[in-house]
């Protein structure tokens, strides 16, 4: 066989910026301990792990992960990244789409392990075999994440099926939220990596590969390759993510009371209706895209055009948009006008941040500045209101910028920023994280607490209270569901596939699919990894200093009305108990 | 399913019918790899989706155009690639020896190479249409001299 073939998925590359060195591993027993993703990935940020070094110290490893699964089974097209997080201090794991996973797949890297700091800016170009350090410094300190990528697209060879993954200025300046952009439209988005990128001097990785897979049951691997992909376009289980995509939720929460509006002081938003998934669809959407490998085309594409002149000249640009985006940018801070909510998702693009935390770093200020807890001093002169545009703007540029010590500590997230200003009531957050876009219930924030990243996708606790909303589930109940999905998904994300497709990799489905490449898994063995990961991650938050007794739950949380009423703070205890229970903490 | 052709088979031909629906999921190129060859790729895929300018630009299906009078035919030196009914050409990998003259005569570049040498070029069987999610790509009936017929049911 040739040697264009790859021979084996278990492929660790080890990277060091400071040295600028490289070194190929295979652990084919950690892969089959592990599956590969998330499991894997938490084994190796646990072995680099060092007492005393901080998120942004050089020595702090990055690992991206790939599974099993990837480039290889439809909808499985995330890669995942982990690290010390530098919001938060502790677990940093996020997941991205676009061509990422594909890319590392083709160039024949399971998982890569990026440590050491470079001397001056500098990009990683992987291509096939080949790894190269060259340098960035003409890029760094460009002003658009988006611009990047098209300088890198022209610079590097091998055009076609390549990911190319950067900061913007947030990351290089440290914003404690910075994320990473990943082919213009996907984002490495929660928990600070880009922040880690730019402690490193790492402008970007430029992914590549052409090789092929060999695969050990070829025609068994088409068949189950043709149920899944049919599965997939021919049923109803992921039309949501096709149609409207996730904006859909927009009026669907509106309706029930769990759409989070001007920072969580109520959860209807009047105007829901003209940021509504609906409304985007129907006048502003331009084009769908896929990720590579998946048939769905799930990112939505909406055209912006602006007036800059009165005779007719016009700006416009493409703006990927999401409900988290709508929620964060839109409705918790009272923006109205579709235009607006996509003009402050532009510049949040182009400086490289997280949007669900900028939106709620600036729902926060704004509440503090219309309670006069801060003053135009602090905010050099910009004058936070709901609903007002230009000045949440420039807040966005500022905050990047960090010109004095208030922008500063909102360029920390709001956690630290409450803890300097006050408002710790209303800053939105839990572990340290500021929250996504649902007031759902008790499985919401319980969800979001005991979350090994403090994500709505780590246990789907907002689904787990619309579900106590219809049919009634006990706090019990909750709970139960909560610790299931939180295992589940760490099968699920180990392989990895895309979340969106949970319905159609049921655990018989995942069972078949393993078989054709040479792994042999019951779903009991699954369930048992699942719990194991879990169990890992928990042991490694421990080390970063994490304690769910310490967790702050701001007093907002029970003062607005959620999908499932007013909730009782002495009852979110409760269940945090009978939670630790079950999990034997 | 497919478009094996045979004595009294109308010919077909696979065709880029709907380009700007196209959302880049590559579905036709793990297709078309995945039938002819015992890999998983995207390289060994006869059609290549390609962007054009950057994902933000869309993308562009490349693939073979059925020419009726084939120039990578007419390059081939030691005819491994044949005329073939309907358009196109039938590729006899046994006679190809990796020159790839064939290559560099199809001026839309629906030809490449794989690993092992040989080219790699469509034979217009339409698995790839069978898997694009959103009709960018359709398998065609054609005349023998490539004139599309139109199904009058
Ligand atoms: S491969 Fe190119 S030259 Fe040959 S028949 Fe197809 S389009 Fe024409
Ligand atoms: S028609 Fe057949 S051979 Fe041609 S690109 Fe499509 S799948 Fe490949
Ligand atoms: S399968 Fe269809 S939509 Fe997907 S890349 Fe190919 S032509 Fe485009």
């Amino acid at each position: 066989m040739s040697d264009t073939v790859i021979n084996s998925t278990s492929n660790v590359v080890y990277i060091d910026l400071t040295n600028e060195t490289s070194k190929l591993v295979q652990r084919p027993d950690m892969f089959d301990r592990y599956i590969g993703g998330t499991g894997v990935a938490t084994q190796l940020l646990d072995e680099g792990f060092r007492e005393d070094k901080d998120a942004l110290d050089p020595e702090a490893p990055i690992v991206l992960s790939i599974g099993p699964f990837s480039g290889i089974y439809p909808c499985c097209t995330k890669a995942v990244a982990m690290f010390r997080s530098p919001l938060n201090g502790e677990l940093g794991e996020s997941y991205a789409g676009g061509r990422i996973a594909t890319a590392m797949r083709f160039a024949g890297y399971d998982s890569i392990v990026i440590t050491g700091k470079a001397k001056r800016p500098v990009y990683l170009s992987l291509h096939d075999g080949n790894i190269t350090f060259k340098d960035a410094t003409s890029i760094w300190g460009l002003s658009s994440t988006v611009d990047v990528g098209k300088i890198l697209r022209d610079a590097e060879p091998h055009p076609g099926r390549r990911s190319i993954i950067r900061i913007g200025p947030a990351g290089e300046k440290g914003v404690k939220y910075a994320n990473v952009n990943v082919d213009t439209y996907r984002h490495f988005g929660r928990l600070g990596l880009g922040a880690v990128f730019g402690s490193k001097n790492l402008k970007a990785i430029v992914l590549s590969g052409d090789e092929e897979l060999q695969i050990a049951d070829k025609k068994d691997y088409n068949k189950q390759y043709k149920q899944l992909y049919y599965k997939v376009v021919n049923t109803d289980l992921m039309e949501k993510y096709h149609d409207l995509g996730t904006t859909v939720n927009v009026n669907v929460l509106n309706e029930i009371n769990a759409l989070p509006t001007r920072n969580f002081q109520q959860t209807y938003f009047e105007c829901a209706e003209n940021i509504s998934g609906e409304n985007l669809g129907d006048n502003y959407l331009i084009r769908k895209l896929s990720c590579a490998g998946c048939p769905i085309g799930c990112i939505h594409i909406a055209m912006l055009k602006k007036l800059f002149s009165n005779s007719h000249d016009v700006e416009v640009s493409d703006i990927p948009y999401d409900y988290e985006l709508v929620y964060a940018l839109g409705t918790n801070l009272g923006l109205t006008e579709p235009e607006d909510v996509l003009e402050l998702i532009d510049s949040c693009e182009r400086q490289g941040v997280d949007i669900i935390s900028m939106g709620v770093v600036l729902a926060w200020a704004t509440e503090m500045s219309m309670k006069e807890k801060i003053s135009t001093d602090e905010t050099m002169g910009v004058t936070l209101k709901w609903g007002d545009l230009n000045n949440f703007l420039h807040a966005v540029d500022l905050i990047t910028k960090s010109p004095n010590e208030f922008y500063s500590a909102l360029a920390e997230g709001v956690a630290v920023a409450s803890e300097k200003y006050g408002g710790q009531d209303f800053a939105m957050q839990l572990g340290r994280l500021e929250i996504p876009g649902y007031h759902t219930g008790l499985g919401n924030v319980v969800g979001l607490t005991t979350g090994v990243r403090h994500s709505h996708h780590d246990n789907a606790g907002y689904s787990a209270d619309q579900k106590a909303f219809k049919s009634g589930l006990s706090d019990e109940e909750i709970i139960d569901q909560l610790i299931a999905e939180d295992d589940v998904r760490g099968v699920l994300n180990s392989l990895v596939i895309c979340l969106f497709a949970r319905k159609v990799y049921t655990p018989d489905a995942i069972v078949d699919a393993l078989k054709p490449l040479g792994i042999e898994k019951s779903e009991e063995e699954l369930d048992r990894i699942g719990t194991e990961i879990f169990m890992k991650k928990y042991e490694l938050k421990q080390k970063f200093g994490f304690d769910l007794d310490n967790v702050k739950l701001p007093k907002r949380f029970f003062e607005t009305v959620s999908t499932n009423g007013i909730i009782d703070k002495e009852r979110v205890e409760n269940a945090l108990e009978i939670y630790k229970n079950k999990r034997g903490f | 399913m497919y478009n094996i052709m045979g004595e009294g088979i109308i010919p077909k031909r696979i065709k880029v019918a709907n380009q700007a629906r196209c959302i880049g999921c590559y579905s036709c190129m793990l297709a078309c790899a995945r039938t002819y060859y015992d890999t998983v790729s995207l390289k060994n895929s006869a059609i290549d989706i390609q962007t054009k300018g950057g994902i933000e630009e869309g993308f562009v299906s490349i693939v073979c155009h059925a020419c009726i009078d084939p120039p990578c035919s007419r390059a081939c030196p030691t005819g491994a690639l044949t005329v073939r009914k309907g358009g196109g050409v039938v590729l006899h990998k046994d006679l190809c020896e990796g020159c790839s003259y064939c290559v560099d005569a199809c001026l839309i570049g629906a030809i490449h190479m794989d690993a092992y040498g040989k080219a790699v070029v469509c034979k217009h069987c339409g698995v790839c249409a069978s898997y694009c999610p959103r009709d960018v790509l359709e398998l065609r009936k054609v005349g023998e001299n490539g004139e599309e017929i139109m199904d009058i049911n």
